[in-house]
């Protein structure tokens, strides 16, 4: 069975994809590098310009690395290093300084929202001391970056981990080009480079009083070597870093000239429509291509894989049209008969099974709990969701017998190179993928099987670019989906309503498994205790329990699961926050003061909640009609916390009020960019946790459009006050961590006006309406 | 040949009568600012003018719309991005992906032209468009700084 894949191929070295997982430290800035980065790209074809490529709308012909011939070529073999493009203005990857006294940042992170284009530049400009006025940014490509043996390290954008893994060199790419512009400077008036000072590009020699600039500096810094240790700026002395600056792309997004993935036009391109199987794992049996063939604008009815067939089109919509119009019979495969009810005996079946792997453990929890005073039982469940990014799925490919290109928006170009390489057929050498504008990521392009789709298409038509784009029910009913999982938990309390002893098992779908199992850990999945840690950046557990036990029994339907911005933290968060207040209403306790006296050894969780406690004024009593909600935990680095105030009128009508959220990510790039961060998170989460439900009917999804797959609107939007604190000492996320205390927040002051708890999303499946 | 007045001019195109559109902009016209977001009129990715009317081009066939009919989208909203919702959406740093903001903006565009001082009950009514990355509140805020004359020259 053929199904669709971005698996990574063989000659590649492994490669992360998304997140939760450490697969591949990003490569640290390497001055060795550097010295192979020197070397002129054969040909010179890139220098020219080039390397503006993927920002602005780039031609097939362009970038094409000749003399990357021969087998298929590991990443640091001298063959594809000495392909290594460099334009002669280079500072190093990270910076390349112009005449004109621009500045050219590279990002190596996908764009797709969320800001990091505009945070890592502001990184690399604090340190380089550049005039931010003239900074751009753009993107290396992927093969680029392999060629030159993973000089910028890792693409991946996911995990909430653009800014905060790679701070560090992508900060001293900055600094040590500031280093060798300054010393160039020196090195032209023969003075020491200590008695010199730089601010906004300009160099002044401070004995003499002389000046010179970047710009006229750069050609002659550029031939020094490098400096082997530069140190970093405190970040207390951040100008650039640090502070509210505006986005970098702001402008093309308010007048319709951004180029998306979806909005590329190449010369000769043709344009194709995709039906995959309605059911996971199903194949085509046969399709009527005569049928279609005489419609307009068809040029060809091709198959992809064995699941799949593509219609070729002058234009999408004649594509799709013809796709609609085309007969195709399908062979549902073994799981025509799954069904939502099914997936969820199947999970509930798993909540006390005896097969679970062990996340986090203290003491002896089973022992404890036999012996508990009382005892507090809850089950809850979460569906699963689709990304529903705005752009539905789409990328570009032009192939040939000798090389392979792709345009994509991609979460992540190495993954997105390496699927283009295994569905081309070609050496990775002889591909390349140029990134596009994301219209939203959210973890979906993370994954690449509709690029390997565009890919095999294109194969067929050699030659020809060809623009595969998704309609919406083809993206809302092939997603890779937020786990489904049913988690119960059961506290032990002593004669006092003391808690001593916590398990918490979690039945259902490992993303893990489903995504890359080479990575599962003896067949433990480890994104699956995201906030339920011992420890660590992934999210450590806050509360103190003498006995506590959480574990995983590992269920995985046939539905393909996926990074779902907020990954495992979202259900996570929902089960533990919701139950606390369970607790805590058992035990007669007012919920944040149980929440403080559980987390008194966590005071990072502690600051946040008590941050949000003080803003909406918890000491005093809700307003008549109100309820209050509260929520923390930790992930992707940083510590959350927010308090929701909810409504519900007597129709049973919930109006959310006020959020109020705390966030502390240890160091803050751009705090109105954070605000943005926290504010879309509610968005994001209150939208699952009200409408988002994807359900299995016949092994297919259900939903296929935002008709059955609503997101919020502006009107249910409410208003949220970000509180961004951070306490400095580490780095953490800012785009998926809020997410996962929306819901907790909502359901525990739903609960808090109403005495009804919601235990299973999402709320537009429940009546609030009073008894 | 058929042909449709967009952003003050005439344009001649081919295509079937029953194409939305959306997709006649798009790929006849290449004007990509307008996007296809889910083709049933749910998420007003898709929005335009005709006539001054917000509407959703994704299920509108082009043969319904007549040749004097004035179509504007996001790239003939105003010269050089110069209307007061484009210039407050830049002092606000709206977008995020972006993708569904030219929608927003012709809804926004439609809106304060019945409505110069918009409640936030006209708000809510007037604008349905989906934004998965939400970015509402700061459309709302920019909405309001429009009906209020933009962003100020110094600021």
């Amino acid at each position: 069975m053929q199904t669709p894949s971005s698996s990574i191929s063989s000659d590649l070295p492994p490669l992360p994809e998304l997140d939760g997982i450490d697969a591949v430290a990003p490569a640290q800035f390497q001055p060795k590098a550097r010295a192979v980065s020197r070397r002129r790209f054969l040909g010179g074809t890139v220098a020219a310009g080039g390397l503006v490529v993927a920002f602005n709308v780039p031609f097939p012909q362009r970038a094409v690395a000749q003399g990357m011939g021969g087998a298929a070529t590991p990443a640091s073999a001298t063959g594809a290093a000495a392909a290594a493009s460099v334009r002669p203005d280079e500072m190093n990857c990270w910076v390349v300084i112009q005449p004109d006294e621009t500045v050219i940042i590279r990002v190596a992170r996908s764009e797709m929202g969320q800001g990091t284009l505009t945070g890592l530049a502001q990184l690399v400009a604090e340190e380089l001391e550049c005039d931010w006025a003239k900074a751009s940014t753009e993107y290396p490509t992927p093969g680029q970056n392999l060629a030159r043996n993973r000089i910028w390290g890792s693409f991946s954008t996911g995990g909430s981990r653009g800014v905060r893994e790679s701070h560090d060199y992508v900060r001293k790419g900055g600094a040590t080009a500031r280093v060798m512009l300054v010393q160039a400077a020196a090195d032209g008036w023969k003075v020491p480079a200590g008695e010199c000072a730089v601010a906004k590009g300009v160099i002044t020699h401070k004995p003499s009083g002389r000046t010179t600039t970047y710009g006229k500096v750069c050609e002659a810094a550029a031939k020094l070597t490098p400096p082997t240790d530069v140190a970093l700026k405190d970040p207390k002395d951040w100008k650039i870093a640090g502070q509210r600056v505006a986005r970098l792309d702001t402008a093309a997004k308010v007048d319709g000239s951004q180029v998306y993935g979806m909005d590329l036009k190449l010369p000769g391109m043709l344009n194709a429509a995709i039906k995959a199987c309605p059911v996971f794992g199903g194949k085509v049996k046969r399709f009527d291509a005569a049928a279609v063939a005489s419609r307009p604008g068809v040029k060809k009815v091709v198959p992809v894989g064995d699941y799949a067939v593509a219609v070729v089109a002058d234009t999408w919509w004649r594509a799709k049209t013809a796709l609609d119009a085309l007969p195709i019979e399908w062979d549902f495969g073994p799981s025509a008969a799954v069904s939502s009810a099914t997936i969820a005996a199947t999970l509930k079946a798993g909540l006390d099974a005896s097969d679970a792997i062990v996340g986090s453990q203290a003491g002896d929890a089973r022992q404890a709990l036999a012996t508990a005073v009382r005892k507090v039982e809850a089950v809850y469940s979460y569906p699963y969701q689709n990304h529903a990014t705005m752009e539905v799925m789409n990328a570009t490919a032009r192939w040939t017998p000798e090389r392979c290109e792709v345009w994509a928006p991609t979460q992540n170009g190495e993954a997105a190179l390496a699927a283009t390489a295994e569905a081309s057929g070609l050496p990775t050498a002889k591909c390349d993928v140029h990134k596009l504008n994301l219209g939203g990521g959210f973890g979906r392009r993370g994954q690449h099987d509709w690029l390997g789709q565009a890919v095999t298409i294109a194969r067929q038509m050699p030659g020809t670019p060809v623009k595969l784009i998704w309609s919406r029910e083809e993206d809302m009913t092939h997603g890779r989906y937020h786990p489904i999982t049913q988690c119960k938990m059961t506290a032990g309390l002593d004669a006092d309503g003391n808690v001593t002893a916590l398990h918490m098992r979690i039945s259902g779908q490992s993303i893990v498994a489903g995504v890359f199992p080479q990575n599962l850990q003896n067949g433990k999945d480890p994104v699956v205790f995201q906030g339920l840690n011992a420890g660590g950046a992934e999210g450590a557990f806050g509360y103190a329990v003498s006995n506590l036990l959480i574990d995983h029994a590992m269920r995985n339907p046939h539905v393909p699961p996926g990074f779902w911005r907020g990954v495992n933290l979202n259900h996570n968060a929902i089960y533990v926050e919701s139950f606390i207040d369970e607790v805590a209403q058992a035990t007669k306790q007012d919920p944040l003061a149980l929440r403080r006296k559980l987390l008194a050894q966590s005071p990072k969780h502690l600051a946040v909640l008590n941050a949000v406690a003080a803003r909406i004024g918890w000491d005093k009593p809700a307003p008549a009609g109100v309820g209050r909600g509260l929520a923390q935990i930790m992930g992707f680095g940083s510590y959350v916390a927010a308090c929701a105030e909810v409504s519900v009128a007597d129709d049973g009508t919930l109006k959310i009020l006020r959020i109020v959220a705390a966030t502390d990510p240890g160091h803050a790039v751009n705090p109105q960019q954070i605000e943005a961060q926290v504010e879309g998170s509610f968005a994001y989460g209150l939208s699952a946790a009200l409408y988002g439900a994807c359900t299995v009917k016949d092994g297919r999804i259900e939903q296929d459009n935002f008709s059955t797959y609503p997101a919020l609107l502006m009107a249910q939007m409410p208003k949220v006050e970000t509180i961004v604190m951070p306490s400095g000492g580490f780095w953490g996320g800012v785009g998926e961590p809020t997410i996962a205390v929306a819901a907790p927040a909502v359901l525990n002051a739903i609960f808090a006006l109403t005495g009804k708890r919601i235990r299973d999303l999402p709320l537009k499946d429940h009546s609030l309406k009073k008894a | 040949m058929a042909s449709l007045n967009v952003n003050g001019a005439v344009r001649q195109f081919e295509a079937e009568p029953d194409t939305p559109l959306l997709w006649v902009l798009r790929e006849q016209l290449g004007l990509t600012g307008t996007k296809y977001g889910c083709g049933i009129a749910a998420c007003g990715a898709c929005t335009v003018h005709i006539d001054g009317v917000p509407t959703r081009s994704c299920v509108r066939p082009v043969s319904t719309v007549g040749e004097g009919e004035k179509i504007v989208t996001i790239e003939g909203l105003a010269p050089k991005a110069s209307h007061a919702l484009q210039r407050s959406w830049v002092a606000l740093d709206v977008p995020q992906c972006g993708f569904c903001q030219s929608g927003m903006i012709m809804a926004a565009a439609a809106l304060l032209k019945a409505k110069p001082k918009p409640t936030d009950a006209d708000i809510d009514e007037a604008m349905t468009n989906i934004c998965r990355c939400g970015t509402y509140n700061r459309v709302r805020a920019a909405i309001k700084m429009a009906a209020d004359g933009g962003p100020s020259r110094t600021a």
